[in-house]
């Protein structure tokens, strides 16, 4: 026997990671401990637990063995090191940031992502004093001239919802690395599956488990996940984590826990002080979907593909922004950073402009019309009359929402029974 | 310098056969990582003896603390070295010179704590060394504790978890 640790596929740890069998009863799959708060053997075990000195659950804001399951594997997925769960995606962002910035501190983002993601960084995060610049992350030179004394970190969407942008996460680290911050990399729309940033040198990962981990559009969460491999004490840019915290009687988290403090002071202050904690049941639906996340994005990919040549070809569509297809500027981008396939959500432009585009989401019968992604059934959107409405026309155009753009979320189907609606809905538009 | 790969079982036996630690570069200073260690280990019944000069003849956490490990009165089965990696040097020097006195079979470096020259010694003593790791996250992984925290312990078992102590 050698004697290195045992190392497990992908495909066996979707399965295991995280899931123990319940030491208690033996249950096989994970229980739903639909509680708030645990009981203390003595008050110096309540002691210690407060004091973050023994491991242990207090009150299900903090910890809940059913979320902690969700957590370990999602880490386990991404190869991290820890990870932390929250109530949806928009409050894993929350999370993930308010570890790190102080007010008047910013952070460098890709113009490309998700449209809530572009408000929530440009108008609410502002409100704490957290500023944001929006560069083109197609050049990641765009990011190092962004880069100021105030700036702490950098965030993509390595695959863009909805542009079907893919950016070369490994440069960008690099320019990251070279200003001493991090990068964060919301990877919801790949899932680990298609893409492990932590192999290209991202420091943080975030995911919306809303869409392909939960991936039957059942249950709201999200999670921050840390590679454990950033050295906030190598500079004095990240306070809340080196120096002591008044908020946890000054406990310094990166001092004490070392590559477990930036999961720790997450958890053990932001989830405490705000509050978006998971709940258990949902923790529990992303956690079977989880299971069979390798099997539903290979069919998600086939899918996408056939619908995206079958777009391609059909006169009353402009362009298809795929990046399987080997017509798009991001092809080789997703050779090598998405060998398997560039994922399942793509835009494609109509000719007819915006009112073809309304009216294509009208027609659809088996696409549902809704604002949501990464689910077993076929979704579709017409962004610049729904979640990009609050933007700008120039912030849209940018965000690769412009008024002919159709957004497609192809799920599990039998594909020849997407591209029929599809071509049925293509035909009321243009009559 | 290549990186250091202990096999769960070895951590596993390590964790299960000892009973007695000296912690040298133990803190009565509660945010101290030592301070944790230490807590930790005596709630999973390990007794745990603070070894600090600055700190000897005062009690930390019901411990009397001693200048040195030769102070120590009874017999210790692993040195916990709360030190830098250079200073780590002597210590594990003064438990191989203290091995068959004290009973010593383990010297533990803490997590960022190496120091491979004084390693290759101890082992020619005939004693086990673990390098760069804490006894109490070991512990911990290896029994889904710090699952609980979101940890990824990297062990998948189909078996129903059993503590060993
Ligand atoms: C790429 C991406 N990131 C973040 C979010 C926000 O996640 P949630 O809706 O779970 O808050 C979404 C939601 O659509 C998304 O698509």
């Amino acid at each position: 026997m050698s004697n290195a640790p045992k190392r497990y596929g992908f495909e066996t740890l979707a399965v295991h990671a995280g899931a123990t069998p319940d030491p208690t009863t033996g249950a096989r799959n994970t229980p739903i401990y639909q509680t708030v708060s645990y009981v203390y053997d003595s008050a110096d075990h309540a002691a210690s637990l407060f004091n973050l000195q023994t491991y242990g659950f207090i009150y299900s804001r903090i910890t809940n063995p059913t979320v902690s399951v969700l957590e370990e594997r999602v880490a386990a997925l991404e190869d991290g090191r820890a990870a932390v769960a929250a109530a949806s995606g928009h409050a894993a962002q929350f999370l993930a940031f308010f570890s790190i910035l102080e007010p008047g501190d910013s952070f460098v983002a890709s113009q490309n992502l998700y449209g809530g993601s572009v408000t929530q960084f440009g108008h609410s995060f502002k409100r704490l004093g957290w500023n944001v610049r929006f560069v083109d992350p197609t050049d990641p030179e765009n990011f190092r001239a962004a880069i100021g004394s105030d700036t702490k970190a950098i965030f993509i969407e390595a695959l863009s919802n909805p542009g079907g942008v893919i950016v070369d996460v490994e440069a960008v680290a690099a320019v990251a690395h070279q200003a001493g911050i991090p990068l964060i990399v919301d990877n919801t729309l790949a899932s680990p599956y298609l893409l492990r940033p932590f192999d290209w040198g991202a420091d943080l990962v975030i995911h919306s488990t809303t869409k392909y981990l939960s991936g039957h559009g059942t249950s709201m969460g999200g999670i921050v996940v840390d590679s454990g491999r950033f050295d906030w004490g190598a500079s004095d840019k990240f306070p809340g984590l080196t120096k002591p915290d008044p908020a946890y009687h000054g406990l310094a988290f990166w001092e004490t826990f070392g590559d477990l403090g930036y999961a720790m002071k997450t958890r053990a202050v932001g989830l405490r002080d705000f509050g978006p904690a998971m709940a258990p049941m949902n923790a529990f639906l992303t956690i079977t979907g989880i299971e069979t996340l390798p099997l539903r994005m290979d069919r998600h990919i086939a899918n996408a593909q056939a619908v995206a040549e079958f777009l391609t070809r059909h006169p009353a569509v402009a362009w298809v922004s795929y990046a399987g297809l080997e017509t798009s500027p991001f092809h080789a981008l997703a050779r090598k950073y998405l060998p398997k396939g560039p994922g399942a959500v793509f835009t494609c432009g109509l000719k007819g402009g915006y009112d073809a585009g309304v009216k294509l989401v009208e027609a659809c019968e088996l696409f549902s019309h809704l604002a949501n992604v990464g689910d077993t059934r076929s979704l579709i959107l017409h962004p610049a009359s729904t979640t990009h409405r609050q933007l700008t026309d120039a912030q849209r155009v940018k965000a690769g929402a412009g008024p002919d753009v159709i957004r497609l979320s192809i799920g599990i189907e039998t594909a020849d029974d997407l591209i029929r609606d599809l071509a049925d809905g293509l035909a009321a538009a243009t009559r | 310098m290549e990186p250091l790969v202990y096999p769960d079982a070895l951590i596993r036996r390590v964790l299960h056969a000892v009973r007695t630690i000296a912690m040298v570069g133990a803190s009565a200073n509660w945010v101290r990582p030592s301070f944790f260690a230490m807590k930790y280990l005596q709630e999973k019944g390990y007794r745990v003896i603070p070894v600090n000069p600055q700190a000897a003849g005062q009690t930390i956490l019901g411990e009397t603390a001693h200048a040195g490990l030769a102070d120590i009165p009874g017999p210790v089965d692993m040195v916990d070295v709360f030190r830098n990696s250079e200073a780590a040097g002597a210590v594990v020097d003064e438990a191989i010179r203290l091995k068959d006195a004290k009973g010593i079979a383990v010297i533990w470096m803490q997590l960022g704590v190496r120091n491979d020259e004084a390693a290759r010694r101890a082992e020619a003593a005939g004693l086990t060394v673990v390098m760069d790791r804490c006894p109490k996250i070991e512990f911990g992984r290896l029994h889904h504790e710090l699952s609980w925290s979101g940890v990824n312990s990297r062990v998948i078992t189909a078996k129903r978890p059993r503590m060993m102590r």
